[in-house]
């Protein structure tokens, strides 16, 4: 995919698969969302799989002050005070592993020239919580191709920042820092599988993981990854944060997964930021036509 | 205690009874100037909760408080305090009802079943109810001291259950429920270790007896 700007593009030709939506022209005539929704089943907003439910865009203020990132403290407020003096550049990402060359990159080499994508995604927190964010970013299965991982790598392993200086939380040994997550490869080349640069039409604010992070929309929020700095290719699966701290609450699979509660909750239903009234949760929050082939006959309930 | 009557009814009462009923207009505050953050119904649910957590450990302090300075006109402010813990927890419980599930029974009572830390929630408050229903005076001396200190030691296994609830509904950082739980285990060692209370050849009450106040 070479598109520079998507927007000059209909949307029929910036999704030859259907697998997500244009975020303008979601947000834009009710003419063309309904035409993409039937000439693609769009990732954000596929009608016929939300039963109805209607997804609107989260509040920018409500996304930007409500957020699970315990490198700066554990309530949700805490991230945007407390990080509010973190500076994310310059930033190196340090590519390591089962790749033909492990070295570090500087930002602006690993992310350049590379298509810059609008993705308006719902966002399914394991605490039964979900919001709908407009990223922007770059497909990661771009970025794979760029570092040039070797055949006999099978999964992809991501590292937060561990800078107890500039990420306060990290000070308490809430969780064994620093955060760690992975993917399969497979997941990871989905073209639904992004590494968000912006949200909202801006730069991703350092509340929400500047200057990098994971995004997964099938997954738990928890899978998407924050101030990444390393990225590592392994032929084994790797350990995930949420997994070492707790095995039987939170899996490597991590899909979102109504039929499969949290040992403590129930998954069935999540209460839409802003919204009274909880909705039903969706089988990979919505995204099963896309991604639920990755995943047949696995037992998702032992791989959870 | 003759001179610690008027403080009673001057202070410790009113304070109380403060103490007790400004969060609930505050909270309500809160949620309508939009100041309880993104998910206003999950926090309404967890404040109420540390509220009702907080007065139910505030009773179990006044038994230890009577003894250490010997005011046992406090013996009442317990009651007060289990009663203001009571009514806090149907609060929480009708936010969890209410503004959390909207009445979908199903869910509810699978939560209830299925979810042991709302299992303990649910029986924290279950407990409860026989306390607040004879927190009466007329209660006391209906029951009689012994046998009303005998029920209302169900505090004991309601505040166990309300410290596990706490532990289980949070998803890792475990440091406010750690706190309230050792100042309750440290309110719980106290009935434990103390000194069995000396009686009087005739057989007096303990001196935290409920009919020493009634």
């Amino acid at each position: 995919m070479l598109i520079r700007h998507p927007d000059d593009l209909p949307s029929s030709e910036i999704t030859p698969e259907g697998l997500y939506q244009n975020r303008r022209a979601f947000v834009g005539t009710a003419g063309a969302l309904a035409l993409g929704t039937v000439l693609a089943p769009s990732a954000v907003q596929a009608l016929s799989h939300t039963g109805g439910q209607e997804d609107k865009v989260t509040p920018e203020e409500d996304a930007t002050s409500y957020n699970n990132f315990y490198e700066f403290g554990t309530d949700k407020e805490e991230p945007k005070e407390l990080a509010k003096d973190f500076k994310p550049m310059p930033w190196t990402v340090t590519v390591e592993g089962l790749v033909k060359a492990p070295r570090p990159y500087a930002y602006d080499e690993l992310l350049g020239r590379l298509p810059v994508q609008d993705r308006t995604y719902r966002m399914r927190c394991v605490e039964a919580w979900s919001m709908v964010i407009p990223w922007q970013g770059v497909q990661l299965s771009d970025i794979i191709k760029r570092v040039e991982p070797l055949p006999s790598a099978k999964f992809v392993e991501f590292t937060t920042l561990y800078d107890p200086k500039r990420m306060p939380g990290q000070r308490r040994a809430v969780l064994p820092w620093p955060y760690k997550e992975g993917l399969r490869m497979d997941e990871a080349m989905h073209p639904l599988t992004l590494f968000a640069t912006g949200m909202y039409g801006k730069p991703l604010p350092n509340q929400n993981g500047a200057p990098l992070r994971l995004v997964t929309p099938w997954k738990y929020g928890f899978k998407g990854i924050k101030s990444i700095v390393k990225i590592r290719f392994t032929d084994r699966m790797p350990n995930t944060t949420w997994n070492d701290a707790n095995p039987s609450e939170y899996g490597f699979y991590a899909n979102v997964n109504p039929a499969v509660d949290h040992p403590r909750w129930s998954q069935a239903k999540e209460r839409r930021i802003g919204e009274f009234l909880r909705r039903n949760t969706l089988p990979f929050n919505g995204y099963a036509d896309q991604v639920a082939s990755l995943y047949s006959g696995m037992d998702l309930r032992k791989f959870y | 205690m003759a001179r610690a009557e008027p403080l009673v009814r001057r202070w410790v009462r009113p304070a109380l009874w403060a103490l007790v009923v400004l969060p609930a207009p505050v909270l309500v505050l809160q949620l309508l100037l939009d100041q309880l953050g993104a998910d206003p119904i999950d926090k309404l649910e967890r404040l109420s909760g540390e509220w009702a957590l907080r007065f139910l450990a505030g009773s179990l302090a006044v038994t230890p408080l009577m003894r250490l300075t010997s005011w046992g006109w406090l013996v009442a402010q317990r009651r007060f305090l289990g009663l203001a813990a009571f009514f806090w927890t149907l609060g929480h419980l009708s936010i969890y009802t209410v503004l959390d599930w909207f009445f979908d029974w199903d869910e509810i009572i699978k939560d209830v079943l299925e979810h042991l830390y709302i299992t303990l929630g649910m029986l924290a408050f279950v407990l409860m109810i026989p306390l607040a229903l004879t927190s009466t005076k007329a209660s006391i001396r209906r029951l009689g001291g012994a046998r009303w200190n005998r029920l209302h030691a169900l505090v004991y296994a309601s505040v166990i259950a309300a410290c596990l609830h706490f532990f289980w509904a949070v998803k890792k950082d475990v440091e406010e429920p750690i706190l309230y739980s050792v100042g309750v285990a440290v309110l719980l060692a106290f009935r434990v270790f103390r000194r069995p209370v000396r009686r009087p050849p005739s057989g007096g009450r303990p001196a935290d007896s409920p009919v020493a106040a009634a």
